[in-house]
């Protein structure tokens, strides 16, 4: 049984496992700036993918170029962003996190129907220009477009932490994330902080969007990916971006190896809560996940 | 002197049980002579499920504290417990099978409760996000749980009673009234019980209710056991007795959001908030489609009705959720009181 076992099979597979969990990760992230900087699961972020994704390629369709298309939807999901601060999350500022995830889950509700609304529920094609064709690299077949989506993801990890680290807004992040009620002490202006990090959610929801939907169309299922990212978020722990990534890691090489290894004991499609029974069960280990910070509790 | 002690006898105190006694009088007694078969298809059915669902999860996330995003999981292994104990179970009377599917949910409640005596808030939340996948998945894809039916739809059985059959709208009614009465009873006299007052503390503070003496674990799986089954009970008379099909699909995760809805604007912790809740989200999509067609004519077509659908229950989520975060349970309280004030100072 050892013997015989095929190693290249197995590399191909767990490669291709760990790419597919980069775009899980890309979607992790939007949701880790959120509730970093205001403590809230926002459920919407994969309502705003669609939105992205969706204004995008609309506006592609209508014959604006390409790059024209990107900086407009940019600027309506930084609006969108100013917009969400402004009559969401202030009217709830100090309210309990479980208030809060309720609303962006109202959220959510609202940014699906208004993307279909505006831009109707057909299906569009997205062609971001890079073919989907296997390369060979080291005797393994790997997928031109994951590697392309995996270099995009890794340039906007980098470019987060250098403005999380470097610039003064990220500095005040930190702050926000660090303890909220001091960093108002301070004189930080959280409504403007709170704007400024939708905004950013609004950008990776943009990346993220575009990724996913030059794979698999630009259409309403593209907001159940954020299902994908939520057990990625788990085991990697909410706050952590690191955490985000090597979660989006371990899930997709262990989603695409017990699809192809053990997927036929079950009967197959196990994909649809393999994800959460692997992030359950190390949750049972390390209930913050991997590098979530660990709460002290008071009375 | 004078006004402040009239201010304080200005409400008539009825006692409690007056209220819901007069409306069940109304509800067995006046409905079933006055409805039309529309009412009880389209409104008095789904209402009569969806309120008794809510009551269930009210009091694992309103009196409990534990957020579950996986309510129609819950609702579906009821459904299909009771579809299977009735095909496979010889003799075994309708009730008999209700209550074993009940216990079916509770169990399945424990198993994906017990993530709870580990995780909070919303990593709790997520895992029960498991349930919902897990229990959709293996209701599609073992045809044994639906007799082996090719679409994976099945007909759900007749309603009989003792060998009296319940196959009419009004028939179906009673049937779905009857045993809401009866687990909302049960629910409400276990909310304001010792049970009831430890979940209070564990939402509150799971610290402090471990200190003074709680058995935290225990009276979490409690609570997910009892919240199940009374989820599981409301999947059945959806299935039985609304749709008469017994289906996975209909058991979605927007199912299981629907009912997280109507407890934030029914109001949490509060048994009557599932009801008023369940109204809201039963009757509300159909005087939206009403006021839609006359508006704007052939523009609105089912499409934009869904969209505006959407649109219109995520904004009232919020407005909820900013305005009213009590729900309408507490407006209803407020509006009351101002009518008897009024009334009282005429």
């Amino acid at each position: 049984m050892i013997a015989d076992f095929d190693y290249q099979f197995f590399i191909e597979v767990l490669v291709g496992g760990l790419l597919s969990g980069v775009m899980y990760s890309l979607v992790a992230i939007g949701f880790v700036l959120i509730y970093k900087t205001s403590g809230v699961l926002n459920f919407a972020q994969g309502a705003m993918l669609l939105f992205a994704a969706l204004t995008f390629v609309s506006l592609v369709e209508r014959g604006i170029p390409f790059a024209l298309a990107l900086v407009v939807t940019f600027a309506i999901m930084v609006a969108m962003g100013v917009a969400i601060e402004r009559t969401v999350l202030r009217p709830l500022t100090n309210k309990p996190p479980i208030t809060l995830f309720m609303a962006t889950l109202g959220l959510s509700y609202i940014i699906e129907g208004a993307a279909q609304l505006i831009w109707g529920t057909q299906v569009h094609g997205l062609d971001l220009g890079i073919e989907d064709v296997p390369l060979e690299i080291g005797g393994v077949l790997i997928s031109q477009f994951d590697i392309f989506a995996a270099v995009v993801a890794a340039g906007m990890v980098l470019l987060l932490s250098l403005f999380f680290r470097y610039t003064r807004i990220g500095l005040s992040f930190r702050a926000v994330a660090d303890d909220q009620f001091a960093a108002l002490a301070v004189g930080l202006r959280l409504p403007l902080i709170w704007a400024t990090v939708w905004a950013a959610a609004g950008l990776v929801a943009l990346v993220a969007g575009l990724l996913w939907g030059a794979r698999l169309g630009v259409q309403f299922s593209l907001s159940l990916v954020v299902l994908k990212a939520l057990p990625v978020l788990v085991l990697g722990g909410f706050d952590s971006i690191l955490g985000a990534i090597v979660g989006g890691l371990l899930i997709g090489a262990s989603e695409k190896l017990a699809e192809v290894y053990i997927g036929d004991y079950f009967g197959g499609g196990i994909e649809s809560w393999f994800a959460y029974v692997v992030a359950l069960v190390f949750l049972l280990i390390r209930p913050s996940g991997l590098f979530g910070q660990r709460l002290v509790e008071r009375i | 002197m004078t006004a402040i002690s009239s201010d304080f006898s200005s409400v008539p105190v009825l006692p409690k049980w007056i209220v819901p006694v007069l409306l069940l009088a109304f509800a067995y007694g006046v409905v079933p002579l006055i409805g039309s078969s529309y009412l009880f298809e389209a409104i008095l059915l789904p209402f009569l499920a969806l309120s008794l669902a809510g009551v269930g999860l009210n009091i694992l996330t309103g009196y409990a504290g534990q957020v579950s995003l996986g309510s129609a999981a819950f609702m579906a292994a009821g459904a299909f417990a009771a579809y299977n104990f009735n095909l496979r179970v010889e003799g075994l009377p309708l009730i008999g099978s209700i209550f074993l599917a009940g216990i079916v949910a509770a169990a399945i409640g424990i198993v994906f409760g017990l993530p709870s005596l580990r995780l909070k808030g919303f990593y709790l939340a997520v895992s029960t996000l498991a349930a919902q996948f897990f229990v959709q998945w293996a209701l599609t894809k073992f045809s044994w749980f639906s007799n082996n039916s090719a679409s994976g739809v099945i007909d759900a059985p007749r309603l009989s009673i003792s060998g009296y059959a319940l196959d009419g709208a009004i028939g179906r009614y009673l049937f779905a009234l009857t045993i809401v009465t009866v687990l909302t009873f049960l629910a409400y006299r276990l909310v304001t019980s010792q049970t009831g007052r430890n979940f209070i503390a564990i939402r509150d503070n799971e610290t402090a209710a471990r200190i003074i003496g709680i058995p935290v674990l225990k009276t979490k799986l409690l609570a997910f056991a009892i919240s199940s089954f009374i989820i599981g009970v409301a999947g059945v008379i959806w299935a039985f007795a609304y749709l008469r099909t017994v289906e996975p699909d209909g058991f979605d995760l927007d199912r299981s959001f629907q009912i997280l809805f109507i407890i934030i604007i029914g109001g949490l912790a509060s048994i009557r908030g599932a009801f008023f809740g369940a109204a809201l989200i039963v009757v509300f999509p159909l005087g939206l489609s009403r006021l839609g067609g006359f508006l704007l004519g052939d523009l609105f077509d089912s499409g934009v009705l869904d969209m505006s659908q959407r649109i219109v229950l995520g904004a009232l989520i919020i407005l909820f959720l900013i305005l009213e975060p009590d729900g309408l349970v507490a407006l209803w309280d407020r509006i009351r009181r101002r009518l008897l004030f009024a009334w009282q100072s005429t």
